[in-house]
């Protein structure tokens, strides 16, 4: 018999209050739950597929390709928006990366509460495990991106002029990712718990990610647009989390100048700032979705 | 522990549903207009109870049926038990591992194995990944899907979907089993098997709480009985005392006549039931010897393709005696896609059929292509009594059946 049998199992129900709050102990305790629901995502997306798992690399190598050749008509072939030293394709692939990340994670996550409609009108689990699913799925294809995204790497490295070099600094990447991953859930626990009484988040979202690519330093790096402004516009500039990932993954791995430490407090008070609230007001709705949704 | 006895506790639950407002999604524009909106222009969204101050006790070991027409509360009851929704006033405690069933195959994925359905809808079912795997085995054996474990479920055939899909949750075993009746909707040895579990999950000591319009499933399977009316508890006590009273649905005596009025919501409505003699009049008293006719009107609204007729005899207990649905007509089913208007049928209880006693008959109608498979249950409407004159012992003879059977003599 399993373990939890053993033990006395008592479940309370209440009514909801306004101060409901997620229970962390409850999430963990379906944290095999979760899992299994990242898998089904992982294992269906790419099944019945031609490219199968190409498909994580796929649309960020296309969308460089396109800015690639693009900047290159507009601007020649030398006057493309990179690093200094760092060929074009390197610089907004290396962006593009953490970028996939949180776009794909905000795009499922955001929608998850009405995606899994039917799941969570049949059965109970903590609904906060919707929303975290998409996390675990788009790590997965933010893991073989990665992947590819040093191949390009070494390609650049044996094949043309430039020379990569390894840096201490690597270590910090973990950190980034992480700071990716919290800062589309933050969003997320928002949209998704607002998706499930309002459909117009929904429609909104795609709109709104398109938006955030331009506005976040991946096809161009951030010191080309900030140049042109006041040092204090880059405390503005960090209002968008994702800035400061995309800087910093420029920084672990191209060497690049460090992001402006006002940028990334900023970024990082926002993202916590809205992951806090986002907890509190999911925990608050919780109990009114499967009512709505 | 406190009360070890005790396996689910309710006290006061309710639950209340805005009617307009909430049940139906909301745009963000229309809720600026309500929140700068002028506050108070018309009657604020209706409200609808739909559990209100419901109390009771189940005792571990017991299994309970809950009945009731359709919209009494039955299954807000098993998703506020379940937690799936939360009430809006009362509390539950709930003394054990819960399991519950309110679909079978709930979070299946079409483009999955079966080998790995079996594991998502294991955990979605709240087991853990080391009893899917002990348990394996067995569920794919009760399945009979070996040759296709490893097929997209996309590609198994309805049977074989809801036979994998039931054997997962059958292989469930929390010590409260919350259990909605869409389970019983399948095959007769779907429904079988599916009972057969129950009942042997109730002989290990587990307690069972189960949402049934069967009364003839619930006579037989539990102890005590909950009915529920508009959202309130009507009864609760014996099963067949609670049955008997759910039939009588407040009344003495049932009538051999009723009519419904129009319910515009009902794509198809049985709008008038009489019971009537060898000579077309209603007739409440019958005897044995003489047939009776069940004459009733259905209003088709739209049309709708399958449907059918289902009509069960009872006794006051709640002993099913005899079912009858449209089915046995002829190959052909004279429910199934009906004209619109008023559409008249009459069902012929032969001579000498059920033995003397009072029944009950209880009437339904549903369709695969409708939305919820229900279609109108007006459950028990009619009531008669049966006289036996002409055998030898009349209304002492025993037995369901009053049928005469011949007696011969047969020469060596």
């Amino acid at each position: 018999m399993s373990a939890h049998l053993e033990a006395e199992q008592v479940t309370r129900i209440r009514p909801a209050t306004r101060w409901s709050v997620i229970d962390p102990a409850e999430v963990w305790r379906y944290r095999e739950l979760l899992w299994m629901l990242a898998l089904r995502d992982i294992k269906v997306r790419y099944k019945q597929t031609a490219f199968g798992v190409a498909w994580a690399i796929l649309p960020p190598l296309m969308t460089m390709v396109v800015f690639n050749v693009l900047f290159g008509l507009l601007m020649g072939s030398e006057g493309r928006p990179t690093l200094p030293g760092v060929p074009y394709a390197i610089s907004t692939f290396c962006a593009l990366v953490p970028w996939q990340l949180f776009a794909n994670t905000l795009s499922e996550s955001g929608r998850s509460l009405v995606l899994n409609r039917a799941l969570i009108t049949k059965v109970y689990f903590p609904r906060i495990i919707a929303p975290l699913t998409p996390v675990l799925s788009s790590l997965f294809s933010f893991l073989i991106a990665l992947a590819f995204l040093f191949m390009l790497i070494t390609g650049y490295h044996l094949f043309t002029d430039y020379t990569f070099s390894i840096r201490w600094r690597l270590v910090v990447l973990p950190l980034l990712t992480l700071f990716a991953v919290l800062a589309a859930l933050s969003l997320s626990l928002w949209f998704s718990a607002l998706n499930a009484i309002y459909r117009d988040v929904q429609y909104a979202l795609p709109f709104l990610i398109q938006i955030l690519l331009f506005v976040t330093p991946v096809i161009y790096p951030a010191e080309s647009v900030l140049r042109h402004f006041p040092d204090w516009a880059s405390l503005l500039y960090g209002l968008n989390p994702m800035a400061g990932v995309v800087e910093g993954f420029r920084w672990c791995l191209l060497g690049s100048v460090a992001p402006d430490p006002m940028l990334m407090s900023a970024s990082l008070v926002i993202t916590l700032g809205l992951l806090l609230s986002g907890v509190f007001y999911f925990g608050r709705m919780e109990s009114e979705f499967v009512d709505v949704v | 522990m406190t009360m070890p006895d005790i396996a689910i506790r309710v006290r006061n639950i309710g639950k209340r549903y805005r009617l307009g407002e909430n049940l139906r999604y909301r745009t963000l524009r229309e809720s600026w207009q309500s929140s700068f909106g002028r506050r108070n222009r018309g009657p604020k969204g209706e409200v609808l109870w739909a559990l209100r101050e419901i109390s009771f006790e189940v005792k571990q070991g017991d299994i309970i049926g809950v009945i009731g027409r359709n919209g009494a509360g039955k299954s807000t009851l098993l998703k506020l038990l379940s937690r799936i929704t939360r009430p809006t006033t009362g509390l539950v405690d709930i003394y054990g591992r819960v399991g519950s069933l309110l679909e079978v195959g709930t979070g299946f994925h079409p483009e999955l194995s079966g080998r790995e359905n079996i594991f998502l809808n294991g955990a979605i079912l709240g087991m853990t990944r080391r009893e899917v795997q002990t348990k394996f085995d067995e569920i794919v054996s009760f399945a009979e899907i070996e040759k296709f474990l490893d097929t997209p479920v996309k590609r198994y055939s309805s049977g074989m979907y809801v036979r994998l899909a039931f054997a997962v949750a059958a292989h469930l075993d929390p010590e409260i089993l919350l259990v909605d009746e869409v389970l019983a909707v399948g095959d007769a040895q779907f429904q079988k098997k599916c009972l057969g579990k129950m009942e042997e999950a109730s002989k290990d000591g587990r307690t069972i709480l189960f949402v049934s319009h069967n009364m003839g499933v619930i006579s037989q399977l539990c102890s005590t009985c909950m009915w529920l009316d508009k959202g309130e508890i009507k009864d609760i006590g014996r099963t067949h005392s609670v049955i008997n009273s759910y039939m009588l649905n407040g009344k003495s005596e049932l009538s051999p006549e009723i009519t419904f009025a129009d319910d515009p919501t009902k794509i198809v409505q049985l709008k008038r039931m009489a019971l009537l003699d060898e000579d077309g009049n209603v007739a409440q008293k019958f005897d044995c010897d003489s047939p009776i006719n069940i004459n009733f009107d259905i209003q088709v609204r739209r049309k709708l393709p399958g449907l059918y007729g289902y009509i069960g005899i009872y006794k006051p207990d709640g002993t099913e005696v005899l079912v009858s649905d449209s089915f046995d007509a002829s190959t052909v089913n004279p429910l199934d896609n009906l004209p619109l208007g008023t559409n008249t049928f009459s069902v012929t209880l032969p001579p000498r059929t059920l033995g003397h006693g009072d029944y009950r008959i209880h009437f339904s109608m549903a369709s695969q292509s409708a939305e919820n498979f229900h279609v109108d249950i007006p459950g028990v409407v009619c009531g008669f009594s049966l006289d036996d004159f002409s055998s030898k012992r009349g209304n002492e003879r025993g037995g369901f059946f009053s049928t005469l059977l011949p007696w011969r003599y047969v020469e060596n």
